[in-house]
């Protein structure tokens, strides 16, 4: 059984955002981590090697160091890592990540392909089923528990106040929730393993049936007309009461003053 | 290559589970209706199940001039494959100009299958959607390619801290996915008749066709917290699931209801439909409580749009503070019982 896992390379979000002096988002003060989410769909198809003595192949498209969350990856179990990257493919948005993704996959065999349901810096969580329509296969998203039979795939998939199991066929590709479970650790030796694995690197010309005109920025329907960091409304009154009854007498008097009681 | 010009009218993918159409489908139809205005154009509902041609009027009533019907017995749950053929064959057919879906769990699996095959851009959970031009400023030099009518999508990203706008200029239909509980539904209108359209594309399993094995809903008489009016919302710091209950007792007193964070639905303390946040619910009450919730800004993205923000922590340095209209800094399990004690008795005397 062969499986791969689109990765993606995230900054950190956990324990604080950084910010410029000018209000602007401080990416570079921020670490860059595995997405969660993708990080799940990874720790998922590594049970289905350690079970059924899966293939696991992560893949992901970015800059050049990305090559980090393959290695991180490999650490954990991983049996090969590829990166996806070229100038040309920059600027992507959902539409041309999918088709450059696809592009990618095509050249692999595959049973089944996971990826996270979305990224924690676009949460969209629109890439994973665009590229199972490139591809022509089915889609299962939001997977909270993902069990293979035979050549069969079963699924559990959450909805807001229900779940279903589905049943695919493989090959399929299933989108998986952090709640899915919680990923091992890199180990030692796969640490040490991994920073000198070969890493393979694709670009432009390693994608498979692809048209340039559905890649990168150029090629990629939405575009932003302005971007900028949420203006919020700020902090207002804060009181440090010294009994309890003067809290309560404080909260009273502005609930009163707004009529809510 | 589209003719884009061929595009035309605002369409709404009314979304129904088990035959009772969802709350976000009004609220896109009642969107719909501001941004037909400057259009000129249609109010198109989209409905697709099986069994569904007598929810048409209910759409009526909440702003749709017209009703294109997929009825199937395949459509019975929300299945992948066939509502995405579904609604593709009908953009296809119908060739809107704008295509709206609610980002809920089905809108989101949905919108992004039909955007890859009918080849447009989607919009991802937006929260503000308008009529304006692209580029917002013309580009001197070359002002005639400024294009105007395009629809201008508000999003946040990066976890609430970043915000963009986005338009799709080049592609037909612009789609977007929209936040339930942002966009305001309209003032019904009684007895509202649309014109309804029958429309089935034929429906032949294939590979991508998946099977449900079983449907399992959740048991719960809760009420949802998008429509409350006040929202005792508690955090960790609450301490334990059975300590909820002095939040309980303050809801019940000032008539909200409970919410919670993140962290106490991953602690297993309450279910997940009563979180708020980025992976909860989006929530604006005319007031909320934030009580030992520490205010990480993914739980903010879920709730700063609420009237007045009253939070309770002990932690001075609480980010939560940095959102409240009014902090107190002081042990919840003093504050909460005598505040419930004290909202009795305020009502008690008004009362009297």
């Amino acid at each position: 059984m062969k499986v791969i896992v689109c990765i993606k390379q995230v900054p950190d979000t956990k324990g604080g955002v950084k910010f410029n002096p000018d209000g602007t988002l401080d990416r570079g003060a921020m670490l860059a981590i595995m997405n969660p989410d993708d990080k799940a769909g990874l720790e998922a198809a590594l049970r289905l090697k350690d079970q059924y003595g899966a293939e696991v192949t992560v893949l992901t498209m970015g800059l050049p160091k990305a090559a980090d969350v393959l290695r991180e990856a490999l650490a954990m179990g991983a049996d090969k890592g590829i990166l996806v990257t070229d100038r040309v493919l920059g600027g992507a948005d959902t539409w041309a990540t999918s088709t450059t993704i696809a592009g990618a996959i095509r050249n692999l065999e595959y049973d089944l392909i996971i990826t996270g349901r979305q990224a924690i810096d676009g949460d969209t969580a629109q890439v994973g089923p665009q590229i199972a329509e490139h591809l022509g296969i089915p889609v299962i998203s939001y997977a909270q528990e993902i069990k293979v039979d035979g050549d069969k795939v079963i699924v559990k998939r959450q909805y807001d106040d229900r779940y279903h199991m589905l049943e695919a066929k493989m090959p399929c590709l299933i989108t998986a929730l952090s709640e899915l479970n919680d990923p091992r650790y890199m180990t030692p030796g796969g640490i040490f393993d991994a920073v000198n694995a070969d890493i393979t690197t694709w670009g432009r010309a390693d994608l498979k049936d692809v048209d340039d005109a559905n890649l990168g920025l150029a090629g990629s329907p939405t575009k932003i007309a302005k971007a900028s960091d949420k203006v919020r409304k700020g902090a207002g009154e804060k009181v440090v009461p010294d009994t309890p009854e003067d809290a309560v007498k404080y909260i009273i008097g502005k609930l009163d003053e707004k009529h809510v009681i | 290559m589209q003719n884009i010009e061929e595009y035309k009218g605002v369409f709404v993918f009314a979304q129904q589970v088990d035959n009772e159409v969802s709350g976000i489908a009004y609220e896109l139809l009642g969107k719909a209706r501001d941004l037909a205005e400057p259009l000129n154009a249609q109010v198109t509902a989209v409905l697709i199940g099986s069994g569904v041609k007598g929810l048409c009027d209910k759409l009526a009533e909440y702003g749709a001039d017209r009703v294109i019907v997929v009825d199937d017995p395949e459509l019975k749950e929300y299945r992948t494959e066939p509502y995405a053929h579904a609604l593709s064959s009908v953009i296809n057919e119908y060739k809107p100009e704008i295509m709206l879906v609610g980002a809920t769990a089905i809108g989101r699996d949905l919108g992004p299958t039909v955007s890859a095959r009918v080849a447009t851009g989607l919009t991802a959970d937006c929260t503000v959607l308008n009529i304006g031009d692209f580029p917002l400023q013309p580009i001197p030099g070359k002002e005639d390619e400024q294009k105007h009518n395009q629809l201008l999508m508000t999003r946040p990203a990066f976890g609430g801290n970043t915000i963009a706008t986005i338009a799709c200029p080049n592609n037909r239909p612009q789609m977007a996915t929209v936040r339930p509980g942002v966009m305001q539904k309209i003032e019904p209108k009684k007895g509202a008749k649309a014109e309804i359209i029958e429309y089935n594309p034929g429906f032949t399993p294939n590979n991508r066709y998946v099977e449900i094995k079983e449907v399992v809903k959740a048991v719960s008489d809760v009420k949802d917290i998008m429509d409350a009016k006040i929202l005792v919302s508690g955090g960790r710091g609450v301490g334990s699931p059975e300590n909820f209950k002095i939040l309980e007792e303050l809801a019940a007193a000032i008539g909200g209801q409970v919410s919670c964070s993140r962290a106490v639905v991953d602690s297993g303390w309450k279910p997940k439909e009563m979180q708020v946040g980025q992976t909860g619910k989006t929530v604006r009450p005319n007031v909320y409580f934030a009580i030992g919730i520490s205010g990480a800004i993914q739980h903010v993205a879920g709730m700063e749009e609420s009237d007045i923000i009253i939070a309770i922590n002990k932690d001075e340095d609480a980010p939560i503070f940095d959102v409240a209209d009014y902090g107190v800094v002081g042990d919840l399990n003093k504050i909460v019982p005598e505040l419930t004690k004290q909202i009795l008795a305020a009502k008690e005397a008004k009362g009297a």
